[in-house]
């Protein structure tokens, strides 16, 4: 995260002469050097860490230590094993394994296809001419505010009737369905800030629109696709309302929320399970996160500030 | 359906899926020039109008619709569901709970992302310092619930018994007795709480340093040189010039907070009265089996969200225009 993605959103109108850098990093030296601000980032820094870092290490103690002593203990006597994630995996006691193939298997397409219709969408929004479109996207937009929870029975009813009950479609089209609004408005955006003269000149050299999408505008639109891939990733995976309105009564489709909320419910106490549990299903978000935050974090900065 | 099945059909549904916008394009790109230009509109938008309405705008009108019947759905009674809601004492409960959530979570939220924003605000490891109040936000609400239930561990206060749960021990090195932070009305609600402001903080601070790193350089001088001290900067440079983006993260973890359900289902299920709208809608609808109440919640959720939204784009007209 550096200046830059704050620069991308609100461009300073000033160009900083070398002067003002200079100040700006005594500035930044004398901040440093106030000993009650650098006391209190700290203290937040570990109270917004300690939760996650506690869990982790119970993940990695033995059941009875877990049970036994605070995890703290394990600084004055570290102990190790994976035995916790082996069972939370294993199909006995957890059963998280076919959860996680459950998770993978419900993200990948409830990803791909929201993005390429919105891109499709998005480009139809912002460089077709045609009646009422202004209209049309203010509907799409204003969508965007509608709570799932108003939608989820109608829908359940929906899919029985079309027989796709107890299959991964529901999920599929449930998230592509919810997903849309923030994707097209999100895109529509990016796609709105590439030079006009660039399309009109593509144009006027005989190219059609499926020619533009994909030559002029694919290429610029990367970093785009990627923040609301990784956005609607997030939200997919983490999902614990759509899986468990559509899969909740059939084990076979459900992802990591759903069982892990249920162990939560029904094994409150089995921590070995719940800690493991957690990380199995929190590690890929986190990889995600962390090596795309900087697509991440233009994405919000897109779709929040642009509202 | 054993892996592979799933994997099979998985790569079937891309596939389907695929075919399907080729064909779109295929028909949009034999249409070229002003003329085809609304064919290809259509084409473009086809599949997304038609999902929009199936999956969210019919679905919408029908629940608000169901919310004037009863628990069976097959006899109108007006606005009963909504007198329920309003006078039954558990539904009241309800209410009262969503009315702290939503109250205590933004502002504590967005005070707390703001003020680490300018802690670390041009300081050496900024990135590393931000990344670490950050990354609650990759974790799933269900994980979250989990991590902090473990915080909120209670072991009987008996000899040989040693607590588990960091608060509960904290509060032993302090000598007082361990907590049922989770069971003890009516503060197991602000635990709760506790848990959206650490996922929501942020966010909001990565939204609010994007701004103060916008503010012009010359007006923090041209203030500095007027003798501002760091309070006046905050009070009177720093937080006019960001209001905007306040404004958004203010709303945008309000309305994410009404929406809340993960949470409360995960770490208390909605029992010992800390229910709340969202996940009270989902006990009515799927375990009592009373549609008509769950779809009158519903429906007071999106009425709930509506004034937020519309505070927020006015408050942006006004922004702009200035």
């Amino acid at each position: 995260m550096s200046s830059t993605t704050g620069d991308a959103v609100l461009p300073t109108t000033s160009t900083p002469s070398i002067a003002v850098i200079e100040t700006a990093g005594k500035k930044a030296r004398k901040r440093l050097t106030s000993p009650w601000a650098s006391l209190i980032a700290v203290v937040l820094a570990v109270l917004w860490t300690a939760p996650t870092f506690g869990l982790l290490i119970t993940s990695f103690r033995p059941r009875a230590d877990i049970d036994g002593t605070g995890w703290w203990h394990f600084f004055t006597k570290p102990t190790f094993t994976l035995d916790n994630y082996r069972e939370a995996l294993s199909s006995g006691s957890g059963g998280l394994g076919t959860n996680f193939i459950n998770s993978i298997i419900i993200t990948i397409p409830a990803v791909l296809i929201p993005i390429s219709l919105a891109a499709l969408a998005a480009y139809a929004f912002a460089w077709i001419e045609f009646k009422g479109r202004n209209l049309l996207f203010v509907c799409v937009f204003a969508l965007q505010i509608v709570p799932i929870q108003v939608t989820l029975i109608p829908l359940l009813s929906l899919y029985v009737d079309a027989g796709l009950n107890g299959t991964f479609w529901t999920i599929w089209l449930s998230h592509t369905m919810f997903g849309l609004p923030l994707a097209i408005f999100l895109l529509h955006n990016f796609m709105k800030e590439i030079p006009r003269e660039l399309i009109e000149a593509a144009r006027m050299d005989g190219a059609g629109h499926v020619q533009i999408f994909f030559k002029v505008l694919m290429p610029l639109l990367t970093p785009a696709l990627a923040a609301f891939g990784i956005f609607q990733f997030l939200w997919v995976w983490n999902d614990l309302l759509v899986a468990l309105t559509f899969a909740g009564g059939t084990p076979e489709l459900a992802p990591l929320t759903v069982s892990l909320a249920n162990l939560s419910g029904t094994q409150g106490n089995a921590w070995h399970l719940l800690s493991a549990g957690a990380f199995i299903s929190i590690a890929i978000p986190m990889v995600v996160f962390l090596s795309l935050q900087r697509f991440f974090v233009r994405g919000l900065l897109a779709g929040g500030l642009k509202g | 359906m054993d892996t592979t099945h799933k994997f099979i059909t998985m790569f079937e549904a891309i596939g389907l899926f695929v075919a399907v916008v080729g064909v779109i394009l295929f028909l949009a790109s034999r249409f070229s020039g002003r003329k085809g230009d609304r064919i290809v509109a259509l084409a473009f938008l086809l599949p997304t109008v038609l999902l929009i309405s199936v999956g969210l705008v019919y679905p919408g009108l029908k629940t608000i619709y169901q919310s004037f019947y009863n628990a069976a759905g097959d006899a109108f009674i007006g606005f009963d569901n909504y007198s329920t809601i309003f006078g039954d004492s558990d539904q009241r409960t309800v209410l009262r709970n969503t009315v702290l959530w939503v109250v205590i979570t933004p502002f504590i939220a967005t005070a707390v992302g703001l003020l680490y924003a300018i802690l670390v605000d041009k300081a050496r490891v900024e990135a590393l310092a931000k990344a670490l109040i950050f990354l609650p936000m990759a974790i799933s609400f269900v994980g979250a619930g989990i991590i902090w239930k473990f915080v909120y561990a209670f072991r009987p206060d008996q000899p040989g018994i040693e607590q588990i749960g960091l608060l509960n021990q904290i509060l032993m090195w302090f000598g007082m007795a361990p907590k049922q932070f989770l069971i003890d009305t009516p503060l197991n609600t602000i635990f709760l709480i506790v848990v959206m402001i650490w996922i929501q903080a942020g966010f909001a601070m990565t939204v609010l340093s994007a701004a103060i790193k916008a503010i012009p350089e010359d007006i923090v001088e041209a203030a500095r040189l007027d003798g501002v001290r760091a309070w006046g900067m905050f009070r009177y440079v720093t937080v006019p010039s960001i209001r905007p983006a306040l404004i958004v993260v203010l709303t945008t973890i309000g309305i994410g907070t009404l929406k809340v359900f993960d949470i409360v289902r995960t770490m208390t299920g909605g029992n010992f009265d800390t229910s709340v709208v969202a996940n009270e809608f989902y006990s009515q609808s799927f375990r009592s089996g009373n549609q008509g109440l769950g779809a009158a919640l519903a429906t007071l959720l999106f009425i709930l969200v509506v004034p937020i939204v519309a505070y927020n784009v006015r408050q942006l007209r006004s922004s702009d225009e200035r």
